[in-house]
């Protein structure tokens, strides 16, 4: 096959001659085969993070491989105090969460600390990998939420979101920033939601099978009854809710009161300052 | 190049040089790696490691108190009964909350200093507003000690860990075998035989209370009794100090000791009646 040498210098008609190789870059300085990489993420479905001031709240959108098929698994738990979302090639997803996995059970068991999230170092094998996550995660620094893309980067973020359409999600997110240091994890969840409705064709609907959300953070009041009952995995002597993903009915619960909040259009934005009063309820209709 | 001298002038039979048991020194030359054992001068034979400590610390004593956790060595590492060099200093801080005291072999101690240092440049270098605290260390410590036992390649040390862990008062010990114990008080070498009923009589119980002046007279006192009954030991110490302001290490001083008594021991002393 002969390679057509194009007339113009535009950065797309030199991709095929140097688009083969990773370590080849592009005369514009472009690593072609990264960017490629990039795009499969875009194709995953989306997953949304948000952080508050104790707690990271990831809401991703799960995809069925047809009617008669499960709905992808998009939330994978690291370790008690980490968790990450994807978006992109699930097979690298499921390679890379379980080298981090035994990453971070390695530093636990050398250092007697659980693995600071920043440190969860990316893997380098023979191709980039085609998935991006997100990771939340809570240490002794405090709530985190990082990206890794399959460039190597990992960046620091108060709200995100990647894979299809995450633009639209991003929007979303851009214009309730404000809102999140304070929020309670129930408003937190609700924007996710919101977020991730927004990367959706509109004749397509959040369901209870379609979602996943989950949740890792510290109470403030961990000897208060509201709190109590509303954080059945939180740990009593300080607080910390480990990183787990949301039952089934909880998925619900949210799922219904974000249906409420954004069924009534403007009268929800209202509603966002006592729902955040309303302390660490998980639930707004506590 | 062959850089192992007794392989030079020997020339051997072609396919010989996969044979590990035929080729002295090569086993040794490839189970070097990164650690630094000195098996290339080993004499042909089977690969083997360090079998005996060579320049080395006597007892490390620690203890908690009010405020933290006090640590003292004596300035010397013998040569086996030559008291070789007499102003070591086998005590080195990690971070500003944590200090590590080593008995045994030096140039071993040396090796986990070194090892210590690159710790704690990644963690300053990673800007994640984390810090290694003692029990970070020694976890650290405790893993590096056993995989080197599992290797038969022993790192000749018994290490003792102290300082402030998040607020809390942190001692323990780790030795060549990977054997940890974390007490109020930790003595190793003579100290465990002497100086540990001293230690223990003093503090357990008073962990919170005893005031850094009673813990300072304490180990001045735990260290010259060493000096009195431990061949191997001096009486110039260091003590170091981890509280909320941080690590300190003294400067070197001297203990005074008396010898008057041998005037009355027929035999002993200057007039030798």
């Amino acid at each position: 096959m002969v390679r057509s040498r194009c007339c113009t210098n535009s950065p797309s008609s030199f991709r095929n001659q140097y688009d083969n190789d990773i370590s080849t870059f592009s005369p514009h300085g472009r690593l072609h085969q990264i960017e490629y990489a990039l795009e499969a993420v875009k194709q995953g479905s989306a997953c949304v993070g948000i952080k508050s001031d104790r707690f990271v709240v990831l809401v991703a959108l799960q995809r069925q491989g047809g009617e008669l098929a499960s709905y992808q698994k998009k939330v994978v738990k690291l370790d008690g105090h980490m968790g990450i979302s994807f978006a992109g090639l699930t097979s690298d997803a499921r390679v890379l969460s379980n080298y981090l996995r035994s990453e971070c059970m390695r530093h636990k068991m050398t250092f007697s600390r659980p693995l600071p999230t920043y440190r969860a170092s990316h893997r380098y094998g023979s191709r980039p990998y085609g998935v991006g996550f997100l990771i939340a995660g809570h240490d002794a620094a405090g709530p985190h939420l990082y990206e890794f893309s399959p460039a190597g980067n990992c960046l620091d973020y108060v709200a995100h979101a990647i894979g299809s359409r995450a633009q639209s999600a991003r929007t979303y997110l851009e214009k309730h920033v404000a809102e999140f240091a304070t929020s309670s994890v129930a408003d937190l969840i609700r924007h996710g939601l919101g977020a991730l409705r927004e990367t959706m064709p509109s004749d397509k609907d959040l369901t209870v099978e379609n979602v996943a959300i989950a949740v890792v953070g510290v109470t403030e009041n961990p000897s208060d009854e509201a709190t109590i009952a509303a954080f059945p995995h939180m740990r009593k002597e300080d607080g910390f809710v480990a990183f787990h993903a949301l039952s089934r009915e909880e998925v619900d619960r949210h799922l219904k009161a974000h249906q409420q909040t954004a069924g009534t259009g403007a009268a929800a934005a209202g509603g966002d300052a006592p729902a955040a009063a309303a302390g660490e309820a998980m639930d707004t209709s506590e | 190049m062959d850089y192992f001298p007794l392989n030079w002038g020997k020339p051997r039979a072609t396919g010989d040089e996969h044979n590990w048991l035929a080729t002295p020194g090569m086993a040794g030359a490839h189970a070097r790696h990164a650690d630094m054992s000195p098996t290339c001068y080993a004499p042909a034979g089977p690969t083997s490691h360090t079998s005996s400590p060579i320049v080395t610390g006597t007892s490390v004593v620690a203890l908690k108190y009010k405020d933290g956790i006090m640590m003292a060595t004596d300035c010397l590492a013998s040569y086996g009964s030559l008291a070789r060099f007499r102003d070591v200093e086998r005590m080195v801080p990690v971070g500003n909350s944590t200090v590590v005291g080593a008995s045994g072999d030096i140039s071993d101690f040396q090796y986990i200093q070194h090892q210590l240092k690159d710790l704690e440049i990644d963690e300053y270098e990673t800007p994640d507003g984390h810090h290694l605290g003692p029990e970070n260390v020694f976890g650290y410590l405790h893993r590096v000690m056993y995989a080197r036992r599992s290797k038969m390649d022993f790192l000749w040390n018994t290490l003792v860990v102290g300082g402030l862990q998040d607020g809390k008062k942190y001692l323990g010990c780790v030795d060549m075998r990977g054997v940890t114990y974390s007490a109020s008080t930790i003595a190793t070498g003579y100290g465990a035989y002497i100086a540990q009923p001293l230690l223990r009589k003093a503090v357990e119980g008073r962990e919170d209370t005893l005031t850094e002046e009673e813990a300072r007279k304490l180990l001045n006192k735990v260290m010259q009794v060493l000096f009195y009954r431990d061949a191997r030991s001096l009486n110039k110490i260091q003590v170091t100090t981890v509280n909320a302001s941080g690590v300190h290490i003294s400067e070197p001083y001297s203990l005074p000791t008396e010898w008057g008594f041998a005037e009355n021991i027929r035999g002993y002393g200057a007039a030798q009646n």
